[in-house]
């Protein structure tokens, strides 16, 4: 036998160990879950970590309201499966309750929205961790982001004050109201979450598959057609075979045109392609630091 | 395909954010997006050229200021190797930033260059990836383009290294002339310098053997939880959690808890549902014994005949990161794999002047970035090995009480 394991197996292995830590020190731990690949890894990695016992964390969705269909149907039947709690905070709600109000002009979103919402269920709920599916790769910020982050008793992000972290050895200590986030797949590229995906077999929504829609074009984006959204003057929409690389909200996340039917075939896809898979999300581009300033807010 | 993490230490001078972009983008890991974005950037700064130091420099302080700030971790691969970058600020002030990078690589890369020599900041970068032990380090002469490609300089940069990498102990070191700027011995070899045998920068980071970096002969095995499904199938399942330490663990195997010293046999070794022969370090498993013992977090689990030290007293070579200095009547908490103590730093044995490799038996007083060895006093019992036999269980970090944060880290002399 050969005593060394395969780069998947490491980050497995590390991830593993990273949830574990977060159950063992903290009170009460939750999953963020936002029904994307990532989080669907997160979620797949604490059933392996505590196997044959269930899953001892809820999953929390922040609910824009403005989701694709195909990602409430995969969560519903994943907290049905798992027998986990699902617990959903809705930007819905914090509108009717006045806590935030709906973006106007050109390029609303409900995406800043989903800070006050999720910092609010945090609260009501007195979850001391979070996990997120967020990466290392995918963004400049994130790059700097610890396994064990801190958030301030305002939930706030302090890039310039953050504990190192060195070998296995993570700290989670801190002081009522303070609250941490945990990204267990921190060394993961969208590249190794596709591949573990593949390797063990895990059910996706559909979206990350080609499929016919109908879609119009802004801000270089193929964006679909839908409720949340209305067509301006000059976009035209057109029906086109397209699949989503992340799933963000439905106005701003944009698909890429692929026949990529099978994880194989977008495997492929991804081996061959130039450009981030966040390159596609309006969100991230309001401005340069756009990321940094939404984690410091308490964003995920 | 296997994973490496490598460390890189250095300011802009030196051509470290040009390597490491250079090394991104032939390996085809920097995308289309991100090139837009850093000449957006670069053309705003006014600047002729594309400052790829922007794409490791993420925090809008950094970027403002044109410095790496913290340790930002970058990724790419080849078809033979996934590798993870641990780009760390290389100034003095960022020695905690340093050792926090280099705490789980398999690789240093320092840079030299070629025109300059060794100089203080080798020596450090140098020392510190020996403290940590970082099992290689490859000097990667840099800037051979202003130096002709001349054979000489780089001889002279090797000589002056080899003279004084005796006191490190690093057993693998490799050096290799480059260009950072222009290419040459990055990932493809250079046409200008015939006298050059050796293999690329990437071709080593991509064969070097990595396979000895984890220790599998001592068997550690830290508990971190214990999984009771207490469900009707599983009624009696009682399962020990944790990450392999070290060694190898195999079904059969007699096993003894620390400190209880109680002894057990394995009866399984679960990854998930998939039940396994044997497992070693560094997995995440779940282990079942034979007999119901009494085992909980911080406990761990050893073989019979190789047992790690048992102390209550212990010297380290310790690293300072915060702000507030080393205060000697303060207690502090000490966590040690997945146990906790408190802790009192009953000694300051020497400091040690990091530019000069020379230690300071006069200085006591610690402060930020500072390395020193220490006693240290615990108020239990710690399963420790010396850091060098193993990383894992030769390492700690202290937690000031008050505010929570990690203010050290050390290691097991």
């Amino acid at each position: 036998m050969n005593y060394q394991l395969k780069h998947l197996q490491e980050l497995e292995a590390e991830a593993i160990f990273v949830i574990r830590e977060v159950y063992s020190q903290f009170q009460n731990p939750a999953i963020l879950f936002s029904g994307g690949k990532d989080s669907i890894v997160i979620t797949h990695l604490a059933k392996k970590a505590f196997w044959p016992a269930k899953i001892p964390f809820p999953l929390v969705h922040i609910d824009t309201g403005h989701n694709f269909p195909e990602t409430i149907e995969y969560r519903d039947n994943l907290v049905n499966e798992l027998g986990v709690k699902l617990i959903v905070g809705s930007v819905q709600e914090s509108i009717n309750k006045g806590r935030v109000a709906e973006e106007t002009g050109l390029n609303a979103s409900r995406n800043a929205l989903q800070t006050t919402t999720l910092l609010d269920t945090i609260e009501q709920y007195k979850f001391d961790a979070c996990m997120g599916g967020a990466r290392r790769d995918e963004e400049k910020a994130r790059a700097k982001e610890r396994f064990f982050s801190h958030r301030d008793d305002f939930g706030q992000w302090n890039p310039k004050n953050q504990r190192p972290e060195l070998w296995n050895l993570f700290n989670g200590r801190k002081n009522q109201g303070e609250h941490f986030r945990v990204f267990p797949i921190s060394n993961w590229t969208e590249m190794d979450v596709w591949q573990y995906v593949l390797s063990e077999g895990i059910e996706l929504p559909s979206l990350y598959f080609s499929h016919e829609r109908e879609v119009f074009l802004r801000n270089d984006a193929w964006i679909s057609v839908g409720p949340y959204v209305e067509l301006r003057e000059n976009e035209i929409s057109v029906k086109k075979i397209v699949r989503y690389r992340t799933c963000g909200d439905m106005p701003i996340t944009g698909a890429v045109e692929s026949n990529a039917t099978t994880l194989e075939q977008v495997i492929q896809e991804i081996a061959a392609t130039r450009t981030t898979e966040r390159g596609s999300r309006a969100d991230d581009k309001r401005s340069e630091t756009a990321m940094e300033d939404r984690k410091k807010q308490g964003y995920f | 395909m296997e994973l490496l993490r490598f460390t890189t230490a250095g300011s802009v001078d030196d051509g470290k954010s040009t390597l490491i972009g250079r090394l991104l983008f032939d390996s085809k890991a920097i995308f289309e997006d991100q090139l837009e974005q850093v000449k957006g950037s670069s053309e705003r700064k006014g600047l002729d050229h594309i400052d790829l130091s922007l794409l490791t420099d993420g925090l809008k302080d950094e970027r403002e200021q044109g410095i790496t700030i913290d340790v930002a971790y970058r990724y790419f691969a080849t078809p033979k190797r996934k590798f993870i970058i641990a780009d760390t600020p290389g100034h003095i002030q960022y020695t905690r930033n340093m050792v926090t990078g280099a705490s789980t690589a398999n690789v240093a890369l320092i840079l030299v260059d070629a025109r300059k020599g060794v100089i203080e900041q080798t020596y450090r970068h140098s020392f510190l990836a020996s403290l940590l032990q970082i099992p290689h380090i490859i000097v990667c002469v840099n800037k051979m383009d202003l130096v002709e490609y001349a054979e000489e300089a780089f001889q002279k940069v090797v000589e002056q290294y080899e003279a004084f990498a005796s006191k490190l102990a690093v057993k693998d070191i490799r050096f290799i002339p480059i260009s950072a700027l222009k290419g040459d011995n990055v990932v493809n070899r250079s046409e200008k310098m015939d006298w050059y045998q050796g293999a690329t920068l990437l071709y080593n980071l991509e064969s070097i053997h990595i396979g000895s970096d984890e220790n599998h002969i001592d068997t550690r095995f830290a508990v971190q939880t214990v999984i009771r499904p207490h469900t009707d199938e599983y009624h009696d399942f009682r399962g020990y959690a944790g990450r392999i330490d070290g060694g190898i663990i195999r079904v059969g195997d007699e096993l003894q808890a620390l400190p209880s010293g109680l002894k057990s046999v394995v009866s399984n070794i679960y990854l998930g549902d998939k039940a396994m022969e044997e497992a070693f370090a560094p997995m995440s498993v779940t282990i079942t014994l034979k007999d119901d013992i009494d085992i909980s977090r911080g406990n761990m689990l050893i073989r019979l005949n190789n047992q790690p030290e048992k102390v209550k007293e212990f010297d380290a070579m310790m690293c300072w990161f915060n702000e507030k200095p080393f205060n000697p009547n303060t207690k502090y908490i000490l966590r040690h794999t997945t146990s906790d103590a408190i802790c009192k730093i009953q000694e300051v044995i020497y400091k040690m002047d990091i530019s000069t490799l020379t230690r300071n038996n006069e200085d006591k007083n610690i402060s930020m970035n500072d390395i020193f060895k220490a006693k240290i006093r615990t108020n239990i019992d710690l399963f420790i090995d010396p850091y060098q036999r193993n990383r894992k269980t030769g390492s700690i970090i202290l937690i000031d009480e008050a505010t929570n944060e990690t203010v050290a880290g050390g290691m097991i002399s």
